[in-house]
């Protein structure tokens, strides 16, 4: 899997590229995300947990099966939302509240 | 480059589980200043990074340490170190308490005890586990943090530590650090061997493909003596997503079914290497693809499975959500992995006493990066990383001092700036990756064999991985982050050949799949209960065969 970054969202605070564990996102000279090395994502998710205006997604690759959908979270307190949008035009969301241990 | 020299009473290599741990426990114990250097950033760096699903280590009411130690030792076929395990399974409970105070979720039942999963784990909210840890870190007055700095090697002299060189590879500063002490917390090594996807999700792997094997490669080259790396790890996942299995396994009681509907994990046995064969076999007599039957589960099971899977494997949600089934619409197919070296799981890496320590004085190692006590997982990390950092207060009493001298900073800087210098290299970095992927998946037992190896292919493998280092030695980095690709392919060579000639040394089958010597396919007690060892001596890797330390008794380090 790897990540999308939205140019025209990014406001360049760099909160992606700190955390990214394999320093795989770079800011430009206009200081907008990219990601350098799109093959070398891990597929953590950390940076789009980072990021304040939800401009990153993450996406199966097509050759692990990957059929389109994109996927962010955002965060409202305890509750992360995870909203998956799919290239249908749907819009699925899970909530998980982060005070809630898995049940498995 | 610019050189910055930092002086520390301690410097801790890795900023993740064992690391963070082992800062904290410093700062309890100590006033001693001490460095950690991350190639990452310790919010997110290292296994934690997504989350994790369960703490796989812990004493469950009715258990004790002893049992957590005889089902690693069963695992393993034995060959494990019992008094590390055993020294490791008395603080699982203190440090998952630890944890809970820095504000891990733990789900309790109504009696406010821990509620397991099975007998020796505990269920919890895992996904931010490792920003609490790293927020503890940076609370610490006298505890630095070097953010993306990756270490490139150790500086040993008459087998003393005496600090370690680094790489800014944002900045392109050149760091000398001096440190009385180091405690190497790197972690395993992934992306040795060819991936299950080797094309664009290349780095889809379960191990973190940013852990290359640093800490082995320096304590190999360092001659450092290493233990049992033909265990390999390979591991049980999800097709596509190689999201963990034990969720299922564990979480709702999935049996793994051959296409047949046969359940077939009873018939090879239940130790993890045993699951991993069943699945290879299964395959290859012709009743594949193989399952993890989830079929006809509860919605309410289907709902906490796909809220688990975001909180450590997101991608596996999204596969049930693209293919519009959740789990109880189908089965989840399952495949084993890329053969990894961990020590946190098998028991491959440094040749460690109680302590810690490893044979090079004043270096520790704690972790994945550890060898001898497999299944830690996250609280058997955080364990040694406490086990070492008081075994360092202990060791700073004794005022022994360390010094790099000019000549070594004078090499380590001229090879950095020979690889930043002008671009005569032929091939790339990338190339030459994927070449070592190919040679080790080829000739050492990857998934193209199914695992499997003889001896006249680890031969071939040697020769081609011993090629492949000559060649990286030509190699070009136009910047500070490629100069660390450079260093990341060399140190997994140097580990590539420690896997090799031990997966040579051992004459016997002893873990299905994890070594399955074709030469030698039956388990042999007779010559083979020991431990393999190694050592580097003149540039050869020396095996060294030793005796297991039996219950009861302390492996010392003396020979
Ligand atoms: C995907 C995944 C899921 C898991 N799920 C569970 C689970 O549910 N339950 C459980 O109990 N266990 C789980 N485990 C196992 C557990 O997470 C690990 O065994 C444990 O975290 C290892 O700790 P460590 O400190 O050895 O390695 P890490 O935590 O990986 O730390 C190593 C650190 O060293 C850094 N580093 C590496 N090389 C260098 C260098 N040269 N210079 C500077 N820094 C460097 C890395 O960036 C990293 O931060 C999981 C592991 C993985 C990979
Ligand atoms: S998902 Fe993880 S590995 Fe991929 S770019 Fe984001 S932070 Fe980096
Ligand atoms: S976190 Fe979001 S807004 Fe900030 S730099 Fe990254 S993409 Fe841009």
């Amino acid at each position: 899997m790897s990540i999308a970054i939205d140019r025209d969202k990014c406001i360049g605070c760099g909160k992606c590229h700190d955390v990214c564990p394999g320093t795989l996102i770079r800011l430009d000279d206009a200081r907008r995300a990219y990601i350098r090395y799109p093959r070398d994502c891990w597929g953590c998710t950390s940076c789009i947990k980072e990021c304040p205006v939800y401009a990153i997604r993450f996406y199966l690759g097509a050759d692990i099966g990957g059929m389109g959908s994109l996927v962010h979270t955002e965060r409202e307190g305890d509750i992360l939302r995870w909203i998956i949008d799919s290239p249908d035009g749907s819009v699925s969301e899970i909530r998980i509240d982060q005070k809630e241990s898995n049940k498995y | 480059m610019d050189i910055k020299r930092i002086k520390t009473d301690v410097l801790i290599i890795g900023g993740g589980t064992a690391g963070c741990y082992a800062a904290m426990t410093i700062a309890e114990r100590s006033d001693k200043k001490v460095v950690i250097c991350e190639k990452a950033h310790i919010k997110r760096s290292g296994c934690l990074a997504a989350g994790v699903n369960a703490l796989n280590a812990y004493i469950v009411e009715g258990r004790t340490p002893q049992d957590y130690v005889d089902y690693c030792r069963n695992d393993a076929a034995g060959i494990v170190r019992e008094d590390l395990l055993l020294t490791m399974s008395e603080r699982l409970n203190a440090v998952t308490e630890r944890l809970e105070q820095l504000g891990l979720v733990i789900l309790k039942d109504e009696n406010g005890k821990y509620a397991a999963r099975g007998n020796r784990n505990i269920k919890i909210n895992g996904e931010n586990i490792k920003p609490l840890l790293a927020s503890a870190v940076q609370a610490l007055p006298d505890v630095t943090v070097l953010n993306r700095v990756n270490i490139t090697d150790i500086d040993v002299t008459d087998n003393r530590v005496n600090g370690a060189f680094g790489i800014g590879i944002e900045s392109g500063i050149f760091y000398v650090i001096e440190a009385a002490a180091v405690i190497i917390a790197t972690g395993g090594a992934a992306g040795l061997y060819k991936p299950n996807n080797p094309g664009f999700s290349r780095h889809k792997m379960w191990y973190p493909p940013f852990n290359t094997g640093a800490g082995y490669a320096m304590g190999i080259r360092h001659g450092a003596e290493m233990t049992t790396f033909e265990m390999r790890f390979i591991a049980l996942r999800c097709k596509d997503t190689i999201a963990p299995t034990g969720t299922l396994a564990q979480g709702v009681g999935a049996k793994q079914v051959n296409s047949l509907g046969e359940v077939y994990e009873t018939k090879y046995g239940l130790t993890t290497s045993e699951r991993v064969y069943g699945t290879v076999n299964e395959n290859q007599e012709g009743r594949g693809p193989c399952y993890l039957r989830t079929e006809g589960i509860t919605p309410e099971q289907d709902e906490s499975l796909l809220k688990a899977y975001l909180n450590m494997a997101p991608s596996q949600t999204l596969k049930w959500i693209e293919s519009g089934l959740a789990p109880s619409g189908q089965n989840v197919e399952i495949e084993g992995t890329e053969p990894y070296i961990v020590g946190g799981h098998t028991a491959s890496g440094f040749w460690v006493d109680t302590k810690r320590s490893t044979t090079i004085r004043g270096l520790y190692a704690a972790g994945d990066v550890a060898g001898g006590a497999p299944q830690k997982y996250v609280t058997g990390a955080l364990a040694e990383g406490e086990l070492a950092a008081v075994s360092v207060v202990e060791f700073l009493e004794s005022n022994d001092t360390s010094e790099i001298s000019e000549g070594s900073v004078q090499a380590q800087l001229e090879e950095a700036e020979r690889f930043l210098g002008e671009d005569h290299s032929l091939y790339s970095t990338e190339q030459l990756e994927e070449a070592m992927q190919t040679v080790m998946d080829s000739y050492a037992g990857g998934i193209k064999t199914n695992y499997r190896f003889n001896e006249k292919q680890l031969d071939i493998a040697d020769r081609k991985i011993r090629q492949l280092y000559a060649l990286s030695d030509s190699l070009h980095a136009d910047d500070p982050q490629e100069l660390m690709y450079i260093y990341e392919l060399r140190e997994r060579l140097v580990v590539c050949r420690s896997v090799i000639a031990h997966l040579k040394a051992r004459h016997e089958t002893r873990w299905h799949s994890f070594a399955e010597n074709l030469d030698y396919p039956e388990r042999d007690d007779k010559n083979w209960y020991k431990y393999v060892n190694s050592r580097l001596e003149n540039g050869e890797i020396k095996i060294i065969l030793r005796d297991i330390t039996e219950r009861g008794t302390v492996y010392e380090h003396s020979d």
